[in-house]
């Protein structure tokens, strides 16, 4: 019950107007830049969520986690040992995740960390530059090619399919996780993202997620992406190195008096 | 390594001179009309910042060049041979980290400085070297470089890089960049620590001075077939050649031909040099496509580097004791 809930919720919020027609670039393609944010939970936990208490309980109200609707339709389809890691990854969050080391983020869970990210669209190459840890991807519309070798970020390969930008996504390691609940994947990760503009300040954001080591089948996860609109929108530098340094280095500190 | 000598020497008569005034070529240009400087570039050059000691003249004929870069590249391979000190490390021409195994920015330049006409930086203020001594005390009350990642540099933790600028320099290798342009921005993106600098060009001012960053924050502009670029609000915290968070970088961009972009920066920064100065460089076309640079995720140097240093430690704590107890 819980699931059609979801699903429908989804789909009224996200409501797809296949009437929209976005804006052209000099070159005729749906004109998707400009800087963009997702505004949802999906970052703590891409399933649908309670509220609960964070994982450190000295910030209080502030690090606790919110309740939300999650971004994927019903339950996840993990296979039952991958359920059981996912479970010890929650478990063990603030030693796993590697959003707490300020390692690059993986997709698509960079597109909907709560941080910005600015498409620069340009005709062979669109650049999706993230605030976070600074973590960017190249995607290539044209000459496409395999993964030349595994990548934090992936490599990806764009199409126009009408008004919605497709872009394929494969050549992943299996350190990037989904969300702070300790959703994860294998280096056998598929994405495929559409990003399909649904009105002058929304995107609608669709990825269908491929990962037979670890899912039974594939899942699909949606979500509106929203327009920073403030007339001098950047992205702020978040060289979040030194912000995770103690959590990889700081047993290997010299202790004093030693 | 040898074979890589040759090709250079063959190459020399093509030697463009950085630093002739763009001519008659005009850029292509984008669907929304900007000149167009996008694709993949290199800086990696041979030419120092400042100009050696001993040489007076601003260009070198093409058979001094040949020479001198014969002599970097020779350089490069020593470090390479078994038993310096530097093999440790990397095995440079293995690893294609050598200039002379890169696509070179080549230029009969003697130094990437033009002015002052010296080719070396102008004198740094009294308040300039008081800053440098201020920081190296500070640095050297932390203790030893190993005693935690917080003593060690910019570049080995993997936060930024020398080359990411502005202005863009030849961190030493990896000295590649992808330019990418859309209606009213201008991405340049640093292979090194994948720094994307993306810099509007739609006149907007500078932020107010709390919102400082390690690569500042940039403003363009296109003065004809020149890409001019000023960044300020700087954090100070990765000097460029003991620059201030004063420091003003002036870029200009301007494509020379369909393989290079002549890049001038200025310098301004009263509160370190007594005035301003300015370097040229050549952005050569080189082969894309760039790949992810994951350099904090795959810092295994400074694990090990830190964990060796405990351990050293450990035994002399241990030999001390041993020694106590006889």
């Amino acid at each position: 019950m819980t699931a059609t809930l979801t699903a429908a919720a989804l789909a009224v919020v996200i409501g797809q107007s296949a009437t929209y027609r976005a804006p052209r670039t000099a070159d005729g393609k749906p004109d998707l830049n400009g800087v963009w944010q997702a505004l949802n939970t999906a970052h703590w936990d891409i399933e649908a969520h309670a509220a609960a208490p964070g994982a450190v309980p000295q910030l209080g109200a502030s690090g606790a986690i919110p309740g939300g609707l999650g971004v994927v339709d019903g339950e996840l389809p993990y296979k039952p040992e991958a359920l059981a890691k996912k479970k010890e990854n929650f478990a063990n969050r603030l030693a796993l995740d590697p959003e707490m080391r300020c390692y690059l983020p993986g997709v698509p869970r960079a597109t909907y960390m709560p941080y910005p990210f600015q498409i620069i669209q340009s005709q062979k190459h669109i650049m999706l530059v993230h605030e976070f840890a600074g973590a960017v991807r190249t995607i290539y519309m044209d000459n496409h090619v395999d993964p030349p070798a595994d990548s934090w970020m992936g490599w990806s390969n764009g199409r126009w399919e009408g008004e919605s930008l497709v872009v394929d996504t494969r050549g992943f390691n299996d350190k990037t996780w989904f969300d702070r609940a300790g959703n994860f994947h294998s280096e056998a990760l598929h994405v495929i993202e559409r990003f399909t503009p649904r009105s002058p300040e929304t995107l609608t954001y669709e990825v269908t997620i491929e990962d037979p080591n670890v899912f039974t089948r594939p899942w699909k996860m949606s979500m509106p992406l929203y327009r920073r609109v403030e007339k001098n929108a950047q992205l702020a530098e978040f060289r979040c190195v030194e912000y995770g340094e103690e959590l990889v280095y700081g047993h290997l500190r010299k202790q004093s008096g030693k | 390594m040898k074979l890589s000598v040759v090709v250079g020497i063959v190459m020399l008569a093509a030697i463009p001179i950085a630093g002739q005034q763009p001519s008659t070529y005009k850029a292509p240009r984008t669907p929304d009309g900007q000149p167009d400087l996008q694709g993949f570039w290199t800086n990696s050059t041979y030419t120092p910042l400042e100009r050696p000691d001993g040489v007076t003249k601003e260009f070198y004929t093409p058979e001094e060049l040949a020479e001198v870069e014969k002599r970097a590249a020779a350089r490069e391979s020593e470090q390479t041979e078994p038993g310096t000190v530097a093999d440790v490390h990397y095995d440079f021409s293995q690893f294609g980290l050598d200039n002379s195994q890169a696509t070179l920015a080549r230029s009969l330049r003697t130094s990437l400085i033009v002015d002052p006409p010296t080719g070396k930086m102008p004198p740094v203020t009294p308040e300039g070297r008081k800053r440098a001594a201020d920081l190296a005390a500070a640095r050297k009350a932390l203790g030893n470089v190993n005693d935690a990642v917080q003593n060690m540099s910019n570049g080995g933790r993997c936060i930024i890089m020398g080359g990411s600028g502005p202005p863009l320099m030849d961190a030493g290798y990896n000295a590649n960049y992808h330019i990418v342009q859309a209606p009213g921005y201008v991405m340049i993106l640093t292979e090194m620590i994948h720094d994307a600098r993306i810099i509007p060009l739609d006149g907007r001012p500078q932020p107010p001075s709390g919102l400082r960053q390690w690569m500042g924050v940039s403003r363009g502009r296109w003065e004809g077939e020149t890409l001019v670029v000023e960044t300020t609000n700087f954090n100070g915290r990765n000097p460029f050649r003991g620059s201030s968070e004063n420091l003003k970088v002036i870029e200009r961009f301007t494509r020379l031909a369909d393989d290079a972009i002549q890049y001038r920066f200025t310098v301004e920064d009263p509160s370190t040099w007594e005035i301003p100065w300015t370097a040229e460089e050549r952005l050569q076309h080189t082969e894309g496509p760039i790949f992810e640079h994951a350099c904090h995720e795959g810092n295994y140097g400074i694990a090990n580097t830190l964990a060796g240093a405990r351990l050293e430690e450990k035994k002399a704590a241990e030999e001390a004791a041993a020694g106590g107890a006889k």
